[in-house]
């Protein structure tokens, strides 16, 4: 007699961890494979070379550029922008946001409107912008303004009403009134999920920066990219796109971390 | 407590703190299509310092009411008293045992007893001797530093108990707090809670389906039933005031919980 066969569980199990070390190899993996579909196209030449450069070749303008003042002046200008427009949205938004999360009144003051704004293209504000700020600095951060500053108070009011009702009725049994409620369970309570919208929004803060910059600018990575494309030197299309991605990488793991360190009881 | 021995000196055994009274209570769910009765004509005294337990079967409104004298529902008609005083809205005079584990998940075990005191102002040396000395009640010294989600279920409505303790509130209010723990933590919880209520003298109106804990805990046991949610009867538990674990195997228990549960069949 054989001992009964014992099936080993399936490899893909549904939400199951994984592991560190398997996930990071599947995660090099993907890249290893992106990278290899395009040097296939590129290399072969199935695609011509002015629109698909050679990795090596990008990797070596990549190189080049990052050793030039200039383009560090670019990434910088670009990540003011960014910033600034981030920040301000944040500074009025989540206020914003959270009141409208926390009383009805506040829904109804806030809420309709935002809705119906935020389906208009930040985009189409361009000329408006134009006319109301002109092409200076402050253009260019009203646009990412624009583009962060509705979703992210709806959604950190949305944040705000996932609030377990349980945890509000416990401060108010322990003595607390409706602001310090607000003051001492809502504010610390929705600080992780909020850390996420951020990280989301500020995604889109970068997707606005490129918008904002290839219109009447004369610096900023957009405009490195808009340069390129006027003498067809697709090398630095795409070297100006991978460093916008990795920015954004970075600050996104930035929050990551942050998340981690600010709140290690979530 | 000092208050409460020399109350009793005076020969008004009403004057003990903490007595509640509910009069003629009424409560109903309306929708332009329905009317859900809650809540009919709910009459009951809980003297300062008694255990009173609620039992009832699920949706016989036994929460509702505990939430009303909690101040975190409003009744339809009727009133409640504490001390003679009507009650309007939440208060830290009347701490509060949730069914489901409210502990902040943002603050530490310490800080979490602490957070009533802390609202109040009161000086960080004095909130420390508070807190120290229900952590030793509730034997969790070794982890004050701990955030719930490191606590089981048990700690965590330990902590839960003393968090409303240090307010020294003049009632307890406890809706099912053991009902989502293990047969054996229930019942070493239901000693713990007897051992606290020993040592603070407050007074704990208790809500439970559960009959065993119902006499164990209780000096007065109140029945009540659904449909409309109303008082069917009222029972005093004649047992010794000291409830070993032996009490259970009484025969006055036993008789009560024959009786207890024939009434709870209709």
């Amino acid at each position: 007699m054989h001992p009964p066969k014992r099936r080993k569980p399936p490899r893909f199990q549904i939400y199951k961890d994984i592991g560190n070390k398997p996930y990071a190899i599947t995660a090099g993996l993907s890249f290893v494979f992106l990278l290899a579909v395009w040097s296939l196209l590129s290399y072969t030449e199935a695609v011509n070379p002015v629109f698909l450069p050679q990795p090596q070749r990008v990797l070596m303008e990549l190189i080049r550029q990052l050793g030039s003042a200039e383009y560090w002046n670019h990434i910088g200008i670009s990540v003011f922008r960014v910033s600034a427009g981030f920040a301000l949205a944040c500074l009025i938004g989540i206020p914003i946001g959270i009141l409208a999360g926390t009383f009805k009144f506040g829904e109804a003051l806030v809420e309709p409107p935002m809705e119906f704004i935020r389906y208009m293209p930040a985009v189409a504000f361009i000329p408006l912008i134009m006319v109301w700020a002109g092409i200076g600095e402050w253009a260019k951060i009203l646009l990412i303004f624009i583009g962060c500053f509705f979703q992210l108070v709806l959604m950190v009011a949305d944040n705000t009403r996932r609030v377990s009702q349980d945890l509000l009725h416990a401060s108010f049994t322990l003595g607390a009134g409706r602001w310090k409620a607000i003051e001492t369970v809502i504010i610390p309570a929705i600080q992780p999920q909020l850390m996420n919208t951020m990280r989301l929004i500020l995604g889109w803060a970068w997707t606005y920066l490129v918008v904002a910059e290839l219109v009447a600018v004369s610096s900023g990575l957009g405009f490195a990219i808009m340069k390129a494309q006027r003498f067809l030197n697709t090398e630095q299309i795409f070297v100006g796109i991978i460093v916008i991605g990795l920015l954004g990488l970075i600050s996104d793991r930035i929050f990551a971390f942050l998340n981690r360190r600010l709140f290690p009881w979530a | 407590m000092d208050q409460a021995a020399r109350n009793r000196g005076t020969a008004q055994p009403e004057a003990v703190p903490g007595e509640i009274t509910i009069l003629g209570l009424h409560k109903a769910y309306e929708s332009r299509k329905s009317r859900f009765e809650a809540l009919r004509d709910i009459r009951l005294t809980v003297g300062g310092n008694e255990f009173l337990t609620i039992l009832g079967p699920s949706g016989c409104g036994k929460s509702t009411l505990l939430r009303i004298v909690a101040g975190l529902e409003d009744a339809s008609s009727g009133t409640v008293l504490l001390d003679g005083e009507e009650v309007i809205g939440p208060g830290a005079d009347r701490g509060m045992v949730f069914q489901g584990y409210t502990l902040f998940p943002w603050l530490t075990v310490r800080e979490n007893i602490e957070y009533g005191l802390k609202l109040r102002g009161v000086p960080i040396l004095d909130r420390r001797g508070v807190s120290s000395y229900l952590l030793r009640v509730i034997k969790l010294e070794a982890f004050d530093k701990a955030y719930p989600k490191q606590l089981s279920g048990g700690m965590k409505q330990r902590v839960a108990i003393a968090r409303a303790l240090a307010n020294r509130p003049k009632v307890l209010l406890m809706d099912e707090p053991f009902g989502a723990l293990d047969a054996q933590t229930k019942l070493e919880m239901q000693e713990m809670l007897l051992d606290v209520w020993e040592k603070e003298k407050t007074t704990v109106l208790f809500i439970t389906h559960d009959i065993d804990e119902a006499i164990f805990l209780s000096q007065r046991i109140v029945v009540m039933g659904a449909g409309p949610g109303r008082i069917l009867k009222e029972f005093q538990v004649r047992l010794p005031a000291e409830r070993t674990p032996e009490v259970r195997e009484r025969p006055e228990f036993l008789a009560l919980k024959r009786e207890l549960a024939q009434l709870l069949k209709h």
